[in-house]
C-alpha cells in the first residue's frame, strides 16, 4: 500500500527526478541537500582558515603577538575599543583572541594527525585481523581487549607522566593508543565482506591476499572510515583539551584550548571570559565534527535511508 | 549457562595477565634508577652497598623473574609504601573508593533516569519539536568538554548564585552525616559526570525505539486491537531496552575515565584525583595499585555486562 502511493506521487518528489548513480555521488547528492552538515562543514573550515591564518590576524588585525605581555593592562575585560582585548586579557595581559587563534592551530592539528596516525594503525589491523582471523584475529583481540582494560585516561596520564609532555609525545600517544575502537569496527566488516562472491571470484583468478584486502574490501568499508573519522578526530581535541588542562598535554607557553582553562580555573572569580572563550571553542569545533559525522553516515549508509 | 559463565571468566585471565605487565613496566620503564633516587646524597654510600640494596629488592634478578615477583605481591593487595606518604598505597586507594564509588553511582543513576526516558519520549515523539530538541542534545551531549561544563557550573551556582558549593564532599567542621550537605555536594560533579552519558542513552533508546516500533511483532500488536500504551510499554520497550545493557560496559569505562577529570574540577577526594596527583608524583607504587585496581573493576564489569546481555536477550549464543 504504502509503496503504490508513493510510486504514484514519485514523480512530483525531487528523490525521484535524480538518475541513479554509484555510492559517492549519491552520497554527494545526499550531503548537498542536507545543510546542517553543510553548515557544520563550512564552520570548521572557518576555524581551521583562521587558526591557519593566526600570525597574520595577529599582525595586521590585532597588532599583537600570542606571547606578548602588558602587565598595565591585566584582567581586560571583553570589548570593542581595542581589538587585541576583543575577548579580554589574561592575569598578565596577553591578549585572549590572539592565543585562541594559535591554540586553534595546536587543536585541531593534534586531532587530525593523531587521528590519521589511528586511522592508518586502525584499518591496517582490522584489515589483517578480519582477513586472516585464526592466530592473528587472537592476538589482535587479546590486544584490544587488554587496552581497553585500562580506563583510557588512566593509560594516558600515566604515559604522560612517564615522557616529558609536549605537542609530539601527545600526537604519538594519543595515536598509537585509540586504534582500538576503528580496527574492532573494520574486523567486523571484513569479517563479514571476506565471504562474499566478489572476494572468491578475485581468489580464482589468482588475486593475492594483500590485493584482495586492499583493493577489494577496503573500498567496501572506506565509507564508513570517514564517518570513523570525523568522530575520532572530534573525541582526540576533547581529549587533547582534558590532558592540556591537567598539565599533561600541550605545553605553555605554546597555546592550546586546553591548557588555557588551565590558568583560567586560578583566575575565574576575577575574569570568567577567559574560561568561556576556550571552551565554546572546543565544544563547536568538536560539535561540528561530530555533525559531520552524523551527516556522512546518514549520506553514505544505504541501510540507514528509513530513519 | 555454567559453561558460558566459565568461558567468560577464563577469558578474564589472559587480559588481566597483560594489564598487568603494561602495569608492571610503567615502573621498569620511568626514567631513573630507584636506589640511586633513595640513596641521593648519602655520603658514604659505595659501589657494594648499591648492589646489596639491589640484591635486597630482587632487582638483579632477570625482568620476568622480577615480574613475578611484583605479581605475587599484587594478588595478595601488596603494591608497596607510597614514596610520599610512606604507607601502604593499596589501603590508601581503598580509603578513596568509596567516595569515587559515591560520584560514579550516583551519575550512573542520573543516567539511567534522565538519558532512557528522553530517548524512549524522542523516537514515541519522532519529528516533533521535543524529538528535534533531544536529538540536539544527544549530539550536543557528547561535544561539551565535561570539566569545562563543570568550571562553568561552578561559576554559575557557586560563584554568582552561591546556591551550591563549589568544592569537596562535605563542608569542612561540618556533622559527617548531614546527608543535605552531601548532596549539596555530590550534585553538580554527578550531574558533569552524567553528561556523555545520558547523550549517549538518549541517542541509543532513540534508535532503537524506533527500530523496534517499525518491526513487524508492534504492527501485529496494533492489528490485534492493543492500546498505544499496551503496546509501546509491553512489547515495544521491553526490547528496545536491551542496548540499555550493553552500552553499560562502555558507560561503566567512560565514568571511570571521566571521574578523574570531574575529580580533579571539583577537588572530589577520590580516586582519580589521588592516582592524578601520585602520577605528577611519579609516586609508582600507588599509580599501579591504582591501575591494576582500577582495570580490573573494570574487565570484571565487561564480564557482568556480557553476562547481563545473554540473561536479558535469549538470543545471544550461549555456546
Amino acid at each position: 500500500m504504502a509503496t503504490t502511493t508513493a510510486a504514484m506521487r514519485a514523480p512530483a518528489t525531487p528523490i525521484a527526478a535524480r538518475p541513479s548513480q554509484s555510492l559517492w555521488s549519491n552520497a554527494w547528492w545526499k550531503l548537498r541537500h542536507d545543510r546542517l552538515t553543510i553548515f557544520a562543514f563550512c564552520v570548521l573550515v572557518v576555524f581551521a582558515l583562521l587558526s591557519a591564518a593566526a600570525p597574520l590576524f595577529s599582525e595586521y588585525v590585532f597588532h599583537y603577538r600570542f606571547e606578548q605581555q602588558d602587565l598595565l593592562h591585566t584582567y581586560e575585560k571583553p570589548q570593542l575599543a581595542n581589538l587585541a582585548y576583543l575577548l579580554g586579557s589574561d592575569e598578565i595581559g596577553r591578549s585572549q583572541v590572539v592565543r585562541l587563534l594559535y591554540g586553534g592551530q595546536v587543536s585541531l592539528a593534534v586531532g587530525f594527525v593523531a587521528a590519521l596516525m589511528n586511522l592508518t594503525v586502525g584499518v591496517t589491523i582490522g584489515l589483517t585481523a578480519g582477513y586472516f582471523r585464526g592466530f592473528i584475529d587472537d592476538a589482535v583481540t587479546f590486544v584490544i581487549t587488554t587496552l581497553n582494560g585500562i580506563p583510557q585516561l588512566y593509560l594516558l596520564l600515566i604515559i604522560a607522566a612517564l615522557w616529558k609532555p609536549g605537542t609530539f609525545t601527545l600526537i604519538v600517544v594519543i595515536g598509537l593508543l585509540n586504534w582500538t575502537g576503528i580496527t574492532l569496527f573494520v574486523r567486523g566488516q571484513t569479517f563479514a565482506l571476506r565471504e562474499r562472491e566478489f572476494v572468491t571470484a578475485a581468489r580464482t583468478i589468482g588475486a593475492r591476499d594483500r590485493r584482495i584486502m586492499f583493493r577489494h574490501i577496503l573500498p567496501n568499508v572506506l565509507p564508513l572510515i570517514f564517518v570513523l573519522a570525523a568522530i575520532d578526530i572530534g573525541a582526540i581535541i576533547l581529549l587533547e583539551s582534558a590532558l592540556s588542562f591537567l598539565g599533561l598535554g600541550i605545553v605553555p607557553p605554546t597555546p592550546s584550548w586546553g591548557n588555557m582553562l588551565t590558568n583560567a580555573v586560578s583566575y575565574f572569580v576575577r575574569a570568567w571570559w577567559l574560561v568561556v572563550s576556550p571552551g565554546v571553542m572546543i565544544f563547536l569545533t568538536v560539535l561540528c565534527l561530530y555533525l559531520i559525522g552524523d551527516g556522512l553516515r546518514d549520506a553514505l549508509d544505504p541501510r540507514l535511508k528509513t530513519h | 549457562m555454567r559453561n558460558f559463565i566459565a568461558r567468560r571468566l577464563l577469558y578474564a585471565v589472559p587480559t588481566l595477565i597483560g594489564i598487568s605487565i603494561i602495569t608492571f613496566a610503567i615502573a621498569r620503564l620511568s626514567p631513573g634508577d630507584p636506589i640511586r633516587l633513595f640513596t641521593f646524597g648519602i655520603q658514604d654510600f659505595t659501589q657494594d652497598d648499591y648492589n646489596r640494596l639491589l640484591h635486597a629488592y630482587g632487582l638483579d634478578k632477570p625482568l620476568p623473574f622480577q615480574y613475578v615477583d611484583w605479581i605475587t605481591n599484587a594478588l595478595r593487595g601488596k603494591f608497596g609504601d607510597s614514596l610520599i606518604y610512606h604507607r601502604d598505597a593499596f589501603v590508601m586507594l581503598l580509603e578513596r573508593l568509596p567516595n569515587t564509588l559515591q560520584l560514579a553511582s550516583a551519575a550512573l543513576l542520573l543516567q539511567l533516569v534522565i538519558g532512557v526516558p528522553l530517548g524512549v519520549i524522542a523516537a514515541l515523539r519522532r519529528g516533533s519539536w521535543v524529538d528535534g530538541l533531544i536529538r540536539v542534545f544527544g549530539v550536543a551531549g557528547h561535544a561539551i568538554p565535561a570539566f569545562w561544563l563543570g568550571l562553568v557550573l561552578i561559576i554559575i551556582f557557586a560563584v554568582n548564585l552561591r546556591l551550591l558549593p563549589s568544592i569537596g564532599m562535605l563542608t569542612v567542621g561540618h556533622d559527617q552525616l548531614d546527608i543535605v550537605d552531601r548532596l549539596r555536594h555530590l550534585i553538580l560533579p554527578a550531574f558533569v559526570l552524567s553528561l556523555t552519558g545520558i547523550a549517549n542513552y538518549c541517542r541509543i533508546l532513540r534508535t532503537e525505539t524506533l527500530d523496534v516500533l517499525a518491526q513487524d511483532f508492534v504492527r501485529t500488536a496494533h492489528a490485534k486491537g492493543l492500546r498505544e500504551r499496551t503496546v509501546v510499554f509491553v512489547h515495544a520497550l521491553r526490547n528496545a531496552l536491551i542496548p540499555v545493557v550493553t552500552a553499560l560496559g562502555g558507560i561503566l569505562a567512560a565514568l571511570v575515565g571521566g571521574a578523574l577529570v570531574i575529580e580533579q574540577v571539583f577537588s572530589w577526594p577520590g580516586v582519580g584525583q589521588f592516582t592524578f596527583q601520585a602520577a605528577i608524583a611519579k609516586d609508582y607504587p600507588i599509580v599501579q595499585a591504582s591501575v591494576m585496581f582500577t582495570s580490573t573493576l573494570l574487565v570484571i564489569s565487561y564480564l557482568l555486562r556480557d553476562l547481563a546481555y545473554a540473561i536479558v536477550d535469549p538470543r545471544v549464543k550461549v555456546s
